[in-house]
């Protein structure tokens, strides 16, 4: 393990540091039925970069086109759900993939250099064999290792993230829905990826659960020094997890920058009003929420797309669409009065 | 001093195993509160998965029964509660409010159909006009009106405003106890706060009483005025929200509350780092 | 109105079907227009060829194959769409009402169900032929069927009022006041008409399969024109070996398109209707 640690802070002296570069990406459903066609713009001109190292955030509610982004930028994308413009690259340690351009790249690349830790534990451990044959099923091929040094290597990877290795005999619904998830999370890191998407993975844990779960990701992703995305409608689970935080709002990004910067001083009123909500023990003061829905993605509003529910709308912003520009705080910021505090 | 709901060591048994198995669990295991007649309350039931709330919210609204103890509504007890015409006197002073906003209304029928169904039910409107002021009156109690949700499907709609209907579907009886089980866990964090809100309307304007059952501290902390903590059918600690919440003195509830990511980086940050695995 | 017309423009298999069963229907309806008395034999030439004259040739008893097709259509026809609505109405009512009470009433009626399905079709309708002999009718032999073809039905139904009993906004609907027949009414069984289409389709040609197997066998009122007896007739009189083919051919081909017809109509109107295509449609 510390000739591999070795070798990747070699690498990480030369390698770029952008592990994952979006330019421009627009992902759109397109549904033809019965004579009705619909355009679902669930990923409307996102640009973003992930490094090396980092925990990146993506924060977003329903309907905020979070799912669809992490889909596209997986490449499991299937029709009636389209790339219509932009490019997302890869950069594996010096090894380049654009996913548009060369889908074919990406398959051996998968839990290999990317893999995925999901909501629901279930989504990936088959039920009906044993937990063994799972981590076969999906690392055996790209180890490169015989039986039993293969085993050995998986024993290690369970006991290092404090897994009894015994586990491997046993079927899932034998185990609780925590230890599931401890074992997915095993399983997207035994190969050591660089690059790994988590997709709201402590969503339906239990408290207690939830902060082990979130500990052993954190600790899992600095001992190999991998990139995460990070995907939760929590905005507390950013806080203790992601070093820096995206904020979508109806397919596009509404601010982006480091966690400690953007719930310190928010410069986008839905971020201000996110972090505002949320109650907090010991703290007894009234809470609001936002009026109005959220934006329906095949009709969206005009111009800024959160301008409906803004305390700071103005004339502009049902007009132009504004675009991601540095803000105040060192981060991005897509808004015509970014920074300007909200009357509460 | 009437209660307006008592439970008086009030057990819930599961038969496990297999068919001829006679071995049973305790998925409530002598839990006792009462709640008054004559000051609503919102009271908070705070479990984990497995804590028995939600057994305990069934066994509420009448769906199931328990196994020993007493349950009492309104001075009666429920296994007592037979025949439609009790049943639906029951239903008329105990609603609930469900979890899913998508799952509680059938996507196929319009909104709109619960409301009057209830009206015509329990208000004994029986014709249309009758019907439509009932679930117009009720709608506006929740800041929407009858002219926004006439004819939509639920699909059309957001959760936060799914769960505002189904608030307002609770409301027409003129319920004296409303039980929600887990209502805001699957409402967007924007809209979550106006429902929790709207349950203190109910209680301070409406002198509704309210079960609001969680595993978000946080919520129960804002809204409540007692709180029990549940695990494994047990209750472990219950007072005052307030004082049980800022100060816990039970090792499971000191290390529930130890476990809730605050919403500020360094603290929350800290707390995934010390973690210890609590083996329940 | 406007549901057929975007189902004829945008769904091949509802145009196709629609055209089969068109044909037939066209010969339904012409069968009330026949210039012959369908029970009576040797009013045409026997044992001629298609041609300009006899469109489908004629028989061996003397009798038009074109309008004997079309009494024999209209015939079977009714016979299968009395069978497949009775018989619906009996799955629907018991399959709803025994998955939505559930426990012991469900254990018992599907008991009885099963008992029911277990028994051999054609074996009781030869005896009930056999028995009532003279007294046969065809009213007669439709409930009979009837009352055989529901049982396999009732179970699928039976399984969809299962799942929706359980369901969140069953309880909902409950805790609104609603009655139990308007539950199963209202709630349940707009998710239950896809399978009911379905199987309605499949019993109509189960149906019309038993009528043709019978008659064949020379077990029915052999006089009245049906599909079936069109064939018994041809074999009675050696039509393949005599070198009237098209005696055998006509009805054989046009039961195909019926069947066909209405399988292609089955699967498009059920595709339509299925929730979650209704869902899409309505943009969920």
């Amino acid at each position: 393990m510390h000739d591999v640690l070795n070798a990747k802070a070699k690498a990480s002296a030369v390698a770029p540091k952008n592990v994952l570069t979006v330019e421009g990406l627009k992902a759109y459903y397109i549904n033809e039925h019965f004579g009705v066609r619909r355009e679902v713009r669930a990923v409307d001109d996102i640009s973003l970069t992930v490094n090396r190292n980092e925990v990146y955030g993506i924060a977003g509610e329903s309907s905020s086109g979070k799912s669809s982004l992490i889909k596209t930028l997986a490449g499991a994308i299937r029709p009636p759900m389209r790339v219509v413009d932009g490019s997302v690259k890869f950069d594996f340690g010096g090894r380049e993939i654009d996913v548009y351009a060369e889908p074919e790249q990406l398959k051996p690349a998968r839990w290999r250099h990317l893999s995925y830790i999901m909501q629901g534990s279930m989504n990936v451990l088959n039920p009906v064999r044993r937990v063994k044959h799972s981590f076969h099923d999906f690392a055996y091929r790209h180890m490169g290792l015989g039986g039993a040094a293969f085993w050995s290597k998986v024993r290690q990877h369970l006991e290092r993230l404090g897994l009894d290795p015994d586990v491997l005999e046993a079927f899932p619904h034998q185990l609780s829905g925590g230890m599931r998830q401890r074992i997915t999370i095993a399983l997207a890191t035994v190969c050591e990826p660089e690059f790994i998407i988590a997709d709201e993975p402590t969503t339906a844990l239990d408290v207690l659960v939830q902060q082990d779960v979130l500990g052993l990701i954190k600790d899992v992703q600095a001992r190999m020094q991998a990139s995460i995305i990070f995907v939760t409608h929590d905005m507390s689970v950013h806080a203790a997890i992601s070093d820096r935080l995206a904020i979508m709002y109806a397919g596009r990004l509404a601010e982006e920058g480091a966690t400690q910067a953007l719930f310190d001083n928010p410069q986008h009123p839905y971020t201000a009003h996110l972090i505002g909500s949320l109650p907090r023990i010991g703290d007894v003061r009234i809470r609001k929420s936002l009026p109005g829905k959220p934006p329906a993605l095949s009709d969206p509003p005009s111009g800024c797309r959160f301008h409906p529910r803004c305390p700071l709308a103005i004339e502009r912003c049902s007009k132009e669409v504004p675009q991601m520009l540095p803000s105040a705080t060192g981060g991005r910021v897509a808004c015509f009065r970014a920074g300007e505090a909200v009357a509460s | 001093m009437t209660d307006l709901l008592k439970l008086d060591h009030v057990t819930k048994r599961f038969p496990v195993g297999g068919l001829f198995s006679r071995r049973t669990m305790k998925a409530v295991d002598d839990v006792n509160f009462t709640l008054s007649a004559e000051k609503p309350e919102i009271f908070a039931i705070v479990g984990e998965s497995g804590s028995g709330k939600s057994t305990l919210a069934k066994m509420m609204l009448g769906n199931e029964l328990p196994s020993e103890g007493r349950l009492s509504f309104d001075g009666t007890d429920v296994t007592t509660i037979r025949g439609r015409a009790a049943r639906e006197a029951f239903m008329a002073k105990v609603q609930p409010v469900f979890q899913n906003p998508f799952e509680a209304f059938n996507p196929l029928t319009k909104l709109d159909e619960y409301l009057f169904a209830t009206a015509h039910r329990f208000l004994a409107a029986n014709n249309r006009d009758a019907r439509e002021a009932a679930a117009d009156a009720a709608l506006q109690r929740v800041g929407l009106s009858l002219a926004e949700v006439r004819g939509r499907y639920s699909h059309e709609l957001s959760g936060g405003q799914l769960q505002r209907i189904a608030v307002a579907r609770a409301l027409i009886p003129n319920p004296k106890l409303i039980v929600a089980d887990e209502p805001v866990s699957m409402v967007d964090a924007s809209l979550r706060m106006s429902i929790v809100n709207l349950f203190r309307e109910l209680r301070d304007e409406l002198k509704v009483s309210i079960i609001y059952i969680t595993h978000d501290l946080a919520t129960a902390y804002y809204i409540s005025d007692r709180v029990i903590i549940m695990q494994k059918g047990r209750v472990i600690e219950s007072g005052d929200a307030r004082t049980v919440l800022e100060h816990p003195t039970q090792p499971y509830s000191i290390a529930l509350k130890g476990a809730v990511l605050p919403p500020d980086p360094a603290e929350a940050s800290a707390i995934i780092r010390g973690r210890q695995v609590v083996e329940a | 109105m406007k549901i057929l017309i975007d189902l004829l423009r945008y769904n091949r298999e509802f145009l196709l079907g629609s055209i089969c069963i068109a044909i037939i229907l066209a010969l339904v309806v012409a069968s009330f227009f026949a210039p012959y008395d369908e029970m009576m034999t040797y009013v045409v030439i026997p044992d001629m060829p298609p041609s300009a004259e006899y469109w489908l040739g004629t028989n061996s008893r003397g009798q038009d194959l074109f309008w004997q097709l079309a009494a024999s259509m209209r015939n079977t026809l009714m016979f299968g769409v009395v069978v497949a609505l009775v018989s619906r109405v009996i799955a629907i009512a018991v399959g709803l009402v025994s998955g939505y009470l559930g426990g012991r009433v469900d254990q018992v009626i599907m008991a009885i169900n099963d008992t029911l399905n277990a028994l051999p079709n054609i074996p009781i309708l030869l005896l009930l032929v056999f028995v009532l002999r003279d007294q046969m009718s065809w009213p007669i032999l439709a409930v009979t069927a009837a009352l055989l073809g529901w049982q396999h039905d009732s179970r699928l139904i039976r399984s969809v009022a299962l799942s929706l009993r359980n369901r969140e906004f069953t309880r909902h609907a409950v805790f609104s006041g609603m009655r139990t027949g308007k539950i199963l009414w209202r709630e349940h069984l707009p998710y239950v008409m896809p399978i009911v289409f379905y199987t309605t389709m499949n019993n109509l040609i189960w149906a019309i399969g038993l009528e043709v197997t019978l008659s064949i066998l020379g077990f029915s009122d052999i006089n009245r024109p049906t599909i079936g007896g069109m064939i018994y007739w041809a074999n009675a009189h050696s039509a393949m070996v005599a070198g009237i083919w098209w005696w055998i051919a006509v009805p054989m081909v046009f039961v195909v398109i019926l069947f066909l017809g209405l399988f292609m109509l089955a699967m498009s109107v059920n595709e339509y209707i299925d929730p979650r295509s209704r869902l899409a449609r309505m943009g969920a």
